[in-house]
C-alpha cells in the first residue's frame, strides 16, 4: 500500500511579474514593438526593456514524493508557493522545469463553488459544478441525495443560488466537492469560509476520504486543521521545500520561523536604498505583538515602521504610508504631518539633523479587514517633494480570529472592518394601519 | 482493509493498470490531444447547457428575443435596402425572405464570434481554478447559439408560405449547412478567443470585425451584384459566402453553390486546423495570463 502516487522532481515554476502586475499586452504594443524590434535589439542586449519584465520563481527545485493514502499538509507563508504547487499538480498551469509523475485521477478543489452560476438553481448548480470538478452525470445523479443532505439546503434546492445566504452557498458548493471521489484530492484553503460547525463537518468528510486509501494534499493557514487532518507536512518557503516530515514537527518549525523573519525589508547598502541624496529609506517593517511579522491577528495592533536616513542638515521630512488591500484598492493613506495625526510626533515637517530616524504608525486593532494588505511608502521633503516612493514594499496578512464573528460568519466586504458605534432605539409601538383605517 | 469500498477497489486497480500522467514543460507546437476533449464531452454539454439556460432565464422576453432579433433586422433591412435603396435580390424572391434566409446563418456566425471571442477571458474563474481542455470554452459558447438558430428557423418555416416559397427537397441539406456554419464560426472563434487572452484589445476589434465581415458576405445583397475581380475573389474566399449561398439554394431555390462550397470547406479546414494548433500552443499560459 505504500507505493508512490505523486513524484515531483526538480519542479520549478517561473512567473513573469511584469505580465502579472501590469495590464495585459495590447495588440498595438506588439505591433509597435515588432516595428521597433531591430533597433531595440541593438540597444539592450541581454536584459529586457528597462528590466520591466521581472521573472520570479514561484517554485524552485521542489522534490516531493507522496505515497498512496498519505494526507500531506502543505504550509508556508503567503507567496511561499503553496498555491502554485497545487495549481501545477492539478494541471491548471504548466511547470517551467522539472517533472511530475501522477498515478491516478486528481480532483482539485482550489476554490469553493467554481463555476457556480448565480442565476441557476441549487439543483442545476450541483450538476454543473460536479461536471466542472470532473464528475460524470451518472456519478452526480447517484450521489445527488447525499449531496443535498450534506448541504443542508433542503427546500431551497430549486431556488436560484443568487437568493441563497452566503452560508448556504458555501455549504452547497462544498457538499458537491466533498462527494468528489478522485484517487488524489488536492484542497486549497477553502475551509476558511463557512461556519465553524460546517467546517468541522467538512474536515470530518476529508478525513473519511483519506481513510479510504485516497491521497489528500491540503493547504491551509489553519494549523489546527493541518494537525488534525495530516499525517505528514511540507513547509515551503520562497518556492522551496524547507522541511518535510511529521506534521507536529513541521508545524512547530513553521510557527517558530514565523516570528522572527519576513514582514521586513532592510536596505543595508546606501547605494541600493531608494531615495535621493537628501533622504533615503533604510527599512520598512511590520510589527505586531512586539515582533516583526507578516501575519497579524485582526484583534492586534499593527505597527508599520519606516526607518530613513537624512543626509542634509535642516531637511523638513515627513513620511506617508498607503495600505492597499488585496483587490488593489487603497484602503487608507496616512501621513505624519502634525495636523493629520492624533499626536504630533515632534519631527514631522520640521528640520532634521543628519542621521537615522524611525517613524512608526500604529493601525488600531479591529480596524482592518482580514486578508492581505500591501504597504506603500512615501518619503517626502518640504511637505510635497517626494524623495522616495515604493509601492508594495512589505505586505502582511490579517487573520480573522473570529472576534467579530460570533453572529455573522459570511464574507465581510470592505477595505477595512472597523468596529463602529451603533445606536438603536424603539420609536414606538406597532399599530396596525389596515385595522384602524390609517391616515 | 475490509472497509475499503468497491469503488475504491476499482480505482486502485485502475491506477495500477493505467499509465502515469507525466507533467513537464512543453515548448513550441504540441499535439492537439483531441481525445482528451472528447473525454470531457460531458463538461462541454454542461457548459453549453448553462449558457443557454442563463440566457433565457435572465431575459424578460426569453425565447421571444430569438424571434424578434432576426425578424426586426429583416424588417429594417427590407425597408432600408429593399424599399429605399432598391438593392434587389437578383431574382423574383421578395427582399424580406431573401435577407432573412441569409440572416439565419449570419446571426449564428456573428453571435458565435462575439460570445466566443471573449469566452476564455470571461471564464477566468474556471481557467485559474480547474483543469479541463480549454478548447471546451469557445466550443460551448458557439454551440449555445444553435438554440437561437433553431427558433429563428421555425420562424422561417412560417415565413416561407407567407412569401409563397414552396418547401423543397433541398431543405434536407440544411443540417449539413448548419454544421458547416458552426465549423466556420468555430474556426474563427478559436483564433479570436486565444488571441484575446494574449491581447486584450482583440475584444474591441471583434464588433468591428463582425461588421466588416457582414459587408464582405452576401447578406444584404445578392452575390451577383459583386463585380468580378479581386473583390469577387475576397467574397469567394470568405467561407460565409458559401454558407449563405448554400442556405439560399436550400430555401429559395437559388443556383447551387457546388464549386463555392468546396472552396468554403477548404478555407474552413485551414482556419480550423491552424486555429486548433494556435489555441493548443497558447493554452498552457492561459491560467498565468488570464
Amino acid at each position: 500500500m505504500s507505493d508512490t502516487v505523486i513524484k515531483v522532481e526538480g519542479l520549478g515554476k517561473e512567473y513573469r511579474i511584469g505580465v502579472l502586475k501590469d495590464r495585459n499586452p495590447m495588440l498595438r504594443d506588439v505591433v509597435a514593438r515588432s516595428v521597433a524590434a531591430p533597433f531595440r535589439r541593438l540597444r539592450n542586449r541581454g536584459y529586457s526593456q528597462g528590466g520591466k519584465v521581472e521573472r520570479v520563481w514561484a517554485l524552485r527545485d521542489v522534490d516531493l514524493e507522496v505515497r498512496r493514502g498519505d494526507t500531506l499538509g502543505i504550509i508556508g507563508r503567503n507567496g511561499a508557493g503553496k498555491s502554485t504547487l497545487l495549481k501545477v499538480l492539478s494541471r491548471i498551469t504548466e511547470p517551467t522545469s522539472g517533472r511530475i509523475e501522477i498515478h491516478g485521477r486528481v480532483g482539485s478543489l482550489l476554490e469553493v463553488g467554481t463555476g457556480f452560476h448565480p442565476e441557476l438553481t441549487g439543483r442545476e448548480n450541483i450538476f454543473l459544478n460536479g461536471a466542472i470538478l470532473g464528475m460524470t452525470r451518472k456519478e452526480v445523479r447517484a450521489k445527488f441525495d447525499e449531496i443535498v443532505e450534506f448541504s443542508e439546503i433542503g427546500r431551497f434546492l430549486d431556488t436560484a443560488v443568487k437568493r441563497y445566504s452566503s452560508g448556504m452557498y458555501v455549504r452547497l458548493a462544498f457538499a458537491v466537492a466533498a462527494h468528489l471521489e478522485p484517487d488524489i484530492l488536492v484542497v486549497d484553503e477553502v475551509l476558511a469560509v463557512g461556519d465553524y460547525n460546517f467546517q468541522k463537518k467538512c474536515l470530518g468528510r476529508m478525513g473519511d476520504v483519506a481513510g479510504q486509501g485516497r491521497t489528500v494534499l491540503f493547504v491551509s493557514h489553519n494549523m489546527g486543521a493541518i494537525s488534525a487532518l495530516c499525517s505528514r507536512a511540507v513547509l515551503l518557503d520562497q518556492g522551496q521545500v524547507l522541511a518535510e516530515g511529521r506534521t507536529d514537527k513541521i508545524v512547530s518549525t513553521y510557527i517558530n520561523r514565523g516570528l522572527d523573519s519576513s514582514g521586513e525589508v532592510v536596505w543595508e547598502g546606501e547605494s541600493e536604498a531608494p531615495g535621493t541624496e537628501v533622504l533615503k529609506l533604510h527599512a520598512v517593517r511590520i510589527v505586531s505583538r512586539g515582533c516583526v511579522t507578516s501575519d497579524v491577528d485582526i484583534d492586534e495592533e499593527v505597527r508599520v515602521e519606516v526607518d530613513y536616513w537624512n543626509f542634509q542638515p535642516g531637511t523638513c521630512a515627513s513620511v506617508s504610508i498607503h495600505l492597499v488591500d488585496k483587490s488593489g484598492i487603497v484602503a487608507l493613506s496616512t501621513v505624519n504631518s502634525p495636523s493629520a495625526t492624533l499626536n504630533d510626533d515632534g519631527w514631522s515637517c520640521r528640520p532634521h539633523p543628519v542621521g537615522l530616524f524611525r517613524t512608526a504608525c500604529s493601525v488600531p486593532p479591529n480596524f482592518l479587514n482580514d486578508g492581505l494588505y500591501k504597504i506603500g511608502v512615501y518619503l517626502v521633503k518640504d511637505v510635497n517633494r517626494v524623495q522616495a516612493h515604493l509601492d508594495d514594499v512589505v505586505s502582511f496578512t490579517v487573520h480573522d480570529t473570529g472576534v467579530m464573528r460570533e453572529e455573522f460568519t459570511g464574507p465581510w466586504p470592505g477595505a477595512v472592518r472597523p468596529r463602529m458605534a451603533w445606536e438603536t432605539e424603539q420609536l414606538g409601538e406597532y399599530v396596525s394601519t389596515s385595522a384602524g383605517g390609517g391616515t | 482493509m475490509a472497509e475499503i469500498g468497491s469503488s475504491t477497489q476499482r480505482s486502485l486497480t485502475d491506477v495500477r493498470s493505467a499509465a502515469p500522467l507525466v507533467l513537464k514543460p512543453r515548448r513550441g507546437w504540441s499535439a492537439l490531444q483531441l481525445r482528451e476533449v472528447w473525454a470531457y464531452r460531458e463538461l462541454l454539454f454542461f457548459l453549453t447547457w448553462r449558457d443557454i439556460l442563463v440566457r433565457y432565464k435572465q431575459a424578460v422576453l426569453g425565447v421571444a428575443w430569438s424571434v424578434l432579433q432576426p425578424f426586426v433586422t429583416m424588417v429594417v433591412f427590407t425597408v432600408i435596402f429593399g424599399t429605399l435603396l432598391h438593392v434587389g435580390t437578383g431574382s423574383s424572391t421578395p427582399y424580406a425572405i431573401f435577407s432573412y434566409t441569409a440572416l439565419l446563418p449570419w446571426n449564428l456566425f456573428s453571435g458565435s464570434l462575439s460570445r466566443a471571442g471573449t469566452s476564455v477571458v470571461g471564464s477566468a474563474n474556471l481557467v485559474t481554478k480547474v483543469y479541463f481542455p480549454r478548447l471546451i470554452i469557445p466550443v460551448s459558447s458557439v454551440l449555445a447559439g444553435i438554440v437561437d438558430f433553431a427558433i429563428a428557423f421555425v420562424v422561417l418555416l412560417f415565413l416561407m408560405p407567407y412569401f409563397h416559397i414552396p418547401y423543397s427537397w433541398h431543405m434536407v441539406a440544411i443540417p449539413g449547412l448548419v454544421v458547416l456554419c458552426v465549423l466556420t464560426a468555430l474556426s474563427v472563434a478559436i483564433w479570436l478567443s486565444a488571441l484575446n487572452v494574449m491581447y486584450r484589445d482583440v475584444q474591441y476589434l471583434i464588433p468591428f470585425l463582425i461588421q466588416l465581415w457582414m459587408y464582405l458576405s452576401p447578406v444584404i445583397f445578392p452575390i451577383s451584384k459583386v463585380p468580378a475581380g479581386p473583390l469577387r475573389t475576397v467574397f469567394m474566399l470568405n467561407p460565409m459566402t458559401g454558407v449563405i449561398q448554400g442556405f439560399r439554394w436550400a430555401v429559395l431555390g437559388d443556383p447551387a453553390p457546388d464549386g463555392l462550397l468546396a472552396v468554403t470547406m477548404g478555407v474552413v479546414a485551414v482556419l480550423f486546423v491552424t486555429g486548433l494548433f494556435y489555441f493548443k500552443r497558447m493554452e498552457r499560459s492561459f491560467a498565468d495570463v488570464v
